[in-house]
């Protein structure tokens, strides 16, 4: 039989001094690379099985374990990499599309890194959040055109009618990530933490889960083109619903969820039959036009009786501005645009890494367009994709957005090492798993109260910034590029981006 | 033992839900219970290693640990000849006196849950739970990653180490 060939990455070095035999190594791999040999009395690794989640690392009660990355090294090549020599061996192994997990990992330039905010100094005072009110909250939906004031025996009234709003404590949701590919238990932790915090998550096209229900007050139902989960109850236990065409991950392509993890549960919450592939086409077959949109727009806001927020999400591409323009003309009232380093379950590697535009310059270019169109107001935006820190919510906030997306960083917050392996549902954390003995890894009350740090630990990250500004509400932030200055971007990206350089007075 | 650093009834609960069978539980029990409580010396040094208080169940997916429940009614109270198996009254617990014990096992026989443990060599009770009365947590609930294993008060409250 031919030795299958591959490029191991990863080394798991056991301190034999330190290792006990207590076999917790053993027992947590759901790679199995680890073993205990009574015979010997050794516990030894198959390093070559690692994906390095670092899980072992984790529950060794000694810190026996390091996993490190493999330093047996190809000849260095400018051009060929590990990682493409890697693919190259195992595509001529397989035959098949390289599947990754996670967000975009190449070098693709930082803009968020490249950016740097402005604070008061003398001619303007900066402002303490810890002793004067700093307001974060956020208003999602679409505003009117104007306020509508009639005068009645010398008393004002306001007759504006406001569109339905989603009302955020702070300019941060939770994206979507569906029950399938990610346990229930992680959706339960992420879904918790939105209602005490009081922002919202996202069922993505997971459907709602009976056991979500207490939690639907603050989650956005997303309607994606395989229509999983999707009914009249779906639609009215939302606070808003999201219609998504595309993810940053892997922009112009479906999803798929095999077969093996349709369990009972998953089948009736997407109402598929049990053990069938969960296959969402690449396109919605009823839209090819944003005529086409504008229709199923209204259509799910008559389901909803207009009662409730209907956005788009799509990834960031090259025509994202003009694009976000007619998807705000078709009657949206947020627009989602999802980068390049936004994250997935499963996609091609190829797709992933390749596909699709840095957020920071979709958003600049968005927010430019329907400002120039005088549509801005109509709809909210959020930013979604590599948003890593509070810095970059203020940053992405200060561009154009109104609120950011995270999903990355909120799984980062429950355990996720970034292995990039989610589409082999062997995640060690609980998290990209169905797997029974894997999910119960992940206990909903642990992972509710680490995801509400997370929120808690930013906001007040977001508040200090603004104070340093001296703006003591993020609304006065959104689409503010004076506080922004770009170090090392030349003329172009900052004509994109809409800010100056560094060093560049007002 | 009066320096029992614990002077109120408490109870450690499973929720079998969140035990992800890691079995650390026991590996901390046997640190709590040992000589040096210090899990390498425990583990690898020359003092003799303690045997753990905890069962721990699997199959499939389920797993979880089961201690001595310290029942209100405890057979094995009735069932112990010398009264090394004996009711702290401050606590309400049941604990056991190793120099009374004569090795009879009349209370692993009568324990409901199976959850006292011989010593074969020195024909004795070799373990149970004693809910760690000489610290002041719980070994394992304490050191259970996942909070499978919690401790509660006589109301049902939970408590958690300062």
């Amino acid at each position: 039989m031919a030795k299958p060939k591959r490029l191991r990455e990863f080394d798991v070095v056991r301190d034999d001094e330190k290792c006990i035999r207590c076999e917790v190594c053993c027992r947590m791999c759901a790679n199995d690379v680890h073993s205990y040999d009574a015979e010997t009395d050794k516990v030894s690794a198959d390093s070559a099985k690692c994906v390095g989640c670092h899980f072992c690392e984790d529950v060794c009660p000694t810190e026996a374990l390091v996993i490190k990355r493999n330093k047996s090294q190809i000849k260095q090549n400018a051009n060929w990499k590990s990682d493409a020599l890697g693919n190259i061996i195992k595509q001529a192994e397989t035959g098949g599309v390289v599947l990754i997990g996670m967000g975009n990992d190449r070098p693709i330039r930082d803009y968020f890194g490249r950016i740097v905010l402005n604070a008061s100094q003398v001619t303007n005072p900066s402002i303490d959040p810890l002793r004067e009110p700093m307001e974060l909250k956020t208003f999602i939906g679409s505003k009117p055109d104007r306020i509508e004031l009639v005068e009645k025996k010398s008393k004002v009234r306001n007759t504006t009618e406001i569109p339905p709003q989603l009302e955020l404590e702070t300019p941060v949701l939770f994206t979507a990530m569906s029950f399938g590919s990610i346990s229930l238990n992680a959706c339960k932790s992420l879904a918790k933490a939105a209602c005490d915090f009081g922002t919202y998550w996202n069922t993505g096209e997971g459907g709602l889960h009976k056991d979500l229900y207490p939690y639907a007050h603050r989650c956005i139902v997303q309607v994606a083109s395989g229509r999983f989960g999707v009914d009249r109850e779906y639609l009215k236990k939302g606070a808003a619903i999201e219609i998504k065409i595309g993810q940053g991950a892997k922009p112009g392509i479906g999803g798929h969820l095999p077969g093996e993890k349709v369990s009972g549960e998953i089948s009736s919450t997407r109402m598929i039959p049990e053990g069938t592939d969960a296959l969402s086409p690449a396109p919605h077959h009823d839209i090819y036009s944003i005529e086409d949109l504008r229709q199923l727009i209204f259509a799910l806001k008559e389901a909803t009786d207009y009662k409730k927020p209907v956005g788009v999400k799509i990834a960031a591409v090259h025509n994202v501005a003009p694009i976000a323009s007619g998807i705000v003309r078709a009657g949206a009232d947020f627009v989602v645009i999802d980068g390049i380093r936004g994250g997935t379950g499963a996609a091609p590697q190829i797709i992933r890494d390749n596909v699709g535009i840095p957020i920071e310059l979709a958003v600049a270019a968005v927010d430019q367009r329907l400002r120039e169109e005088g549509i801005r107001h109509k709809a909210s935006l959020i930013a979604a994709g590599g948003i890593k820190s509070s810095g970059d919510v203020v940053k992405a906030v200060a561009l154009g957005a109104d609120a950011v997306y995270i999903g990355t960083a909120a799984l980062v917050a429950l355990g996720c090492h970034l292995c990039q392996r989610c589409y082999t549902g062997k995640c060690n954390w609980g998290i990209a798993t169905q797997d029974p003995y894997l999910t119960k890894r992940l206990n909903p009350e642990i992972g509710a109260k680490r995801a509400y740090n997370l929120l808690r630990g930013w906001s007040l990250e977001i508040k200090e910034m603004l104070g340093g500004m001296g703006i003591n509400a993020i609304e006065s932030l959104r689409g503010n590029k004076e506080q922004l200055r770009g170090i090392g971007l030349h003329e172009k990206e900052l004509e994109l981006l809409g800010i100056k350089h560094a060093g560049e007075a007002w | 033992m009066s320096d029992k650093k614990v002077n109120k009834p408490r109870r450690i609960i499973i929720r079998e839900e969140y035990c992800m069978g890691c079995r650390l539980c026991e590996v901390w029990c046997i640190v709590a219970h040992s000589k040096s409580k210090d899990i390498i010396k425990a583990y690898k040094g020359q003092e003799p290693r303690p045997v753990s208080g905890i069962y721990f169940e699997e199959r499939g997916a389920v797993s979880f640990t089961l201690q001595c429940r310290h029942c209100e009614d405890a057979p094995c109270l009735e069932a112990c000849l010398t009264g090394a198996m004996y009711r702290d009254k401050k606590t309400g617990m049941v604990l056991h006196n190793k120099d009374k014990c004569v090795g009879c096992w009349m209370c692993i026989m009568a324990c409901p849950y199976g959850v006292i443990k011989p010593d074969f060599k020195k024909k004795k009770v070799a373990s149970k739970c004693d809910l760690c009365i000489e610290l002041e947590f719980p070994a394992c609930v304490e050191h259970c990653p996942n909070e499978a294993i919690i401790l509660v008060d006589k109301e049902g409250e939970r408590i958690d180490k300062e």
